[in-house]
């Protein structure tokens, strides 16, 4: 009789050292525990991979229809102000609303997009400008970041890798348009394609998890739907985008041109 | 030859004990606001995102700044060859070691994620100044170090020009980091200039100096210890002309931004009508910085006193906190110009000077760091012999030896 049916070449290895007992229980039990053993640490991996295979299957549910971060693309946003209005905040409530931040009106809440209201003391002309991360090519952010947090995709986009920002505030320091926040406390009701954190930098990610889709920052879309169409999307290197063609027929600046920043967000009518 | 005998400070009385628990208790409040920083978030603090380095900066700036020119004195021994200085030289070395501790406390504890201070020693960004500052300071750390263990290593003692040199180096490159810090910001306009990094070196010529003789003239009262005139003199008038110097720096950094009419808001609102910053830069920073210690150190009336040279230390030390406030705090009060010429208002404070009050947590941290920096010397003083046993203007050679006295050649 022979009870064991060894399925791998460990059971009988382990069967060998019998030490005087029947040859026929101790393997049984041997392999027995080894399948027990086998099974709890599939179980524990299953149960540790579970969340991550989860993620990265919802990941893929929403893959990027094109390329993503290449460098044959500058991303950039063109906004008339001619047509913004003060009284519209239709790209500031899209923002907070896509990326779940939230402006209570204290120092310390975040604002990753705001209406400046501009005017010349001396002739009265003013403007109402939404600002923003201007996206700079030569960022400040990124320069002083001493541990590579703030980084410049290929396509232009600024970021910042919460996961390995210490929370040092020197790109907030740098910044030139005071785009970025400190989250000060603890968070809720966060965006799963938004993530924040406590103690850590952040700003306008451009909606990069839109962008990747295919599709425009939140701030466009509701501009386009719910405000006055001021604000234009596109690839300033592809000639043939309307941004381009915008850019290249009427006359749009960039905020502290001064700086040589090249900004990826440019202004009409200012 | 004259030698030096150093030996460790008693540090049994009960005195020394009551100062030991004080410190601890002041470090013990720092940590518990940090953890607080940490666990509740910087909400606790007066930091905001338009201000956002606070009091635990000011602090922390001033004590590194400070460190680094705490060196001074064994530098002026070691690399310029004034013999008059060398028994000083142990206890600078272990000033600027301390102080750069403390220093360093506060700004790691004061991060939004100071648990990924690991992170920050393994990411670096190269054409960031503060990466390199990562390295300067830790690099000062250990540079001082080893040229203390050569000071008071005998065998050693022939090396101690070429490590005091580099030591020296440096400093000075790590000062000039951290004026660059502030230096490198184009985009606000109370900084952005280049000499704010010569200023920071000539201010932690002050700083420190200040805080050594403060230092020295406790430890020589606390111990019983002889201290001559001629060497606190000398010290003494060497502080005046690093007040004058930090005097003539903010002069020229002043006029520079005068001159320049972008800059001319930012400068009537620190120097004219920003307030408590006004009235830091010309009360604190000018005054009890610079004019109060130099009529102390010099006036007839008092400039052989010992008790003016304490008072004019500690005013150095008084105006360069205020000096440090009304650059970090004063730099970011003023708002950014996004849109030159232009008045501007939002819902995140564009166009208005921006509003901070620093809170409890943010103070004990700050304090919490000085008084780290202030127990490691007194620890170290107790442990290891730096300072001399006498400091009388002519050391003599002492005739018998003492248990735990290292004796080190006066001049090498």
């Amino acid at each position: 009789m022979n009870p064991v049916k060894p399925h791998s070449g460990r059971c009988e290895a382990q069967a060998a050292p019998s030490f005087g007992m029947h040859n026929s229980v101790l393997p049984e039990v041997a392999c027995d525990q080894d399948r027990r053993r086998f099974l709890g640490i599939a179980g524990a991996v299953t149960l540790a991979l579970a969340p991550g295979v989860s993620l990265i299957a919802y990941a893929h549910s929403d893959a990027p229809k094109s390329d993503a971060a290449s460098a044959k693309r500058r991303w950039g946003l063109l906004i008339d102000t001619t047509k913004c209005k003060p009284s519209c905040t239709a790209c500031v409530t899209a923002c907070s609303s896509y990326n779940g931040w939230k402006n209570e009106g204290r120092p310390t809440d975040p604002q990753w997009i705001r209406k400046v209201q501009v005017s010349d003391p001396s002739t009265g002309f003013s403007r109402s400008v939404p600002v923003m991360c201007q996206h700079c090519a030569n960022a400040p952010c990124v320069e002083v970041c001493p541990t590579g947090a703030s980084f410049k995709r290929a396509d232009g986009i600024v970021l910042v890798d919460r996961h390995i920002c210490i929370g040092c505030r020197f790109c907030m320091m740098a910044c030139p348009y005071k785009a970025r926040s400190f989250v000060s406390e603890n968070l809720s009701g966060q965006k799963p394609w938004a993530p924040r954190g406590k103690g850590t930098v952040e700003g306008c990610t451009l909606c990069v998890p839109r962008v990747d889709a295919g599709k425009v920052p939140a701030c466009v879309e509701a501009c386009a739907r719910d405000g006055n169409g001021a604000m234009t999307f596109g690839d300033l290197s592809d000639a043939a985008s309307a941004i381009r063609r915008a850019l290249a027929h009427h006359p749009a600046v960039q905020l502290r041109a001064d700086l040589m920043l090249d900004t990826g967000v440019r202004y009409e009518g200012l | 030859m004259s030698v030096i005998h150093y030996r460790e400070i008693e540090g049994g009385s009960l005195g020394f004990w009551a100062l030991v628990a004080l410190l601890a208790a002041f470090v013990a409040a720092g940590l518990t606001a940090a953890w607080f920083m940490e666990h509740i978030g910087h909400i606790i603090t007066g930091m905001t995102n338009q201000v956002v380095w606070g009091m635990p900066h000011v602090f922390a700036v001033f004590l590194i700044v400070a460190a680094s020119g705490a060196l001074n004195v064994a530098s002026i021994a070691s690399v310029f060859g004034k013999v008059a200085y060398k028994p000083l030289a142990r206890l600078s070395g272990l000033l600027a070691v301390a102080l750069l501790i403390g220093g360093l406390a506060i700004l790691v504890l004061d991060l939004g994620r100071p648990d990924r201070l690991v992170v920050a020693m393994t990411h670096y960004n190269f054409r960031s100044i503060f990466a390199w500052n990562i390295f300067l300071y830790t690099g000062f750390v250990a540079v001082t170090g080893f040229y203390l263990w050569v000071m008071m290593e005998r065998r050693l003692n022939g090396y101690s020009r070429m490590v005091g040199t580099a030591a020296f180096l440096w400093r000075l490159i790590l000062t000039t980091g951290t004026g660059s810090i502030f230096g490198f910001l184009v985009a606000r306009q109370p900084y952005d200039e280049a000499i704010m990094a010569p200023m920071f070196i000539v201010m932690s010529f002050a700083f420190g100096l200040a805080i050594f003789l403060l230092v020295l003239m406790a430890a020589c009262k606390g111990t019983g210890r002889p201290l001559g005139n001629a060497t606190l003199m000398r010290l003494k008038n060497l502080l005046g002309v690093f007040a004058a110097g930090v005097l003539y720096f903010l002069l020229a950094f002043h006029i520079t931004k005068l001159y320049e009419a972008e800059f001319r808001g930012a400068e009537a609102f620190l120097l004219l009508n920003g307030g408590i910053y006004t009235l830091l830069f010309w009360c604190g920073a000018v005054f009890l910085g610079g004019v109060l210690p130099m009529l102390l150190f010099w006036l007839p009336q008092t400039r052989r006193s010992r008790a003016a040279v304490g008072w004019g230390s500690a005013s150095v030390v008084v105006g360069g906190l205020a000096l440090m406030y009304d650059i970090i705090i004063g730099g970011q009060a003023w708002p950014l110009s996004i849109f030159p010429g232009m008045q501007v208002s939002s819902s995140f404070y564009d166009g208005v000077v921006n509003f901070y009050a620093p809170s409890l947590p943010e103070c004990a941290l700050g304090l919490g760091g000085c008084a780290l920096a202030v127990l490691l010397i007194l620890l170290a003083l107790k442990l290891l012999p730096f300072l001399p046993e006498s400091l009388v203007d002519e050391p003599v050679e002492s005739h018998s030896a003492v248990a735990g006295t290292s004796r080190v050649p006066g001049a090498t």
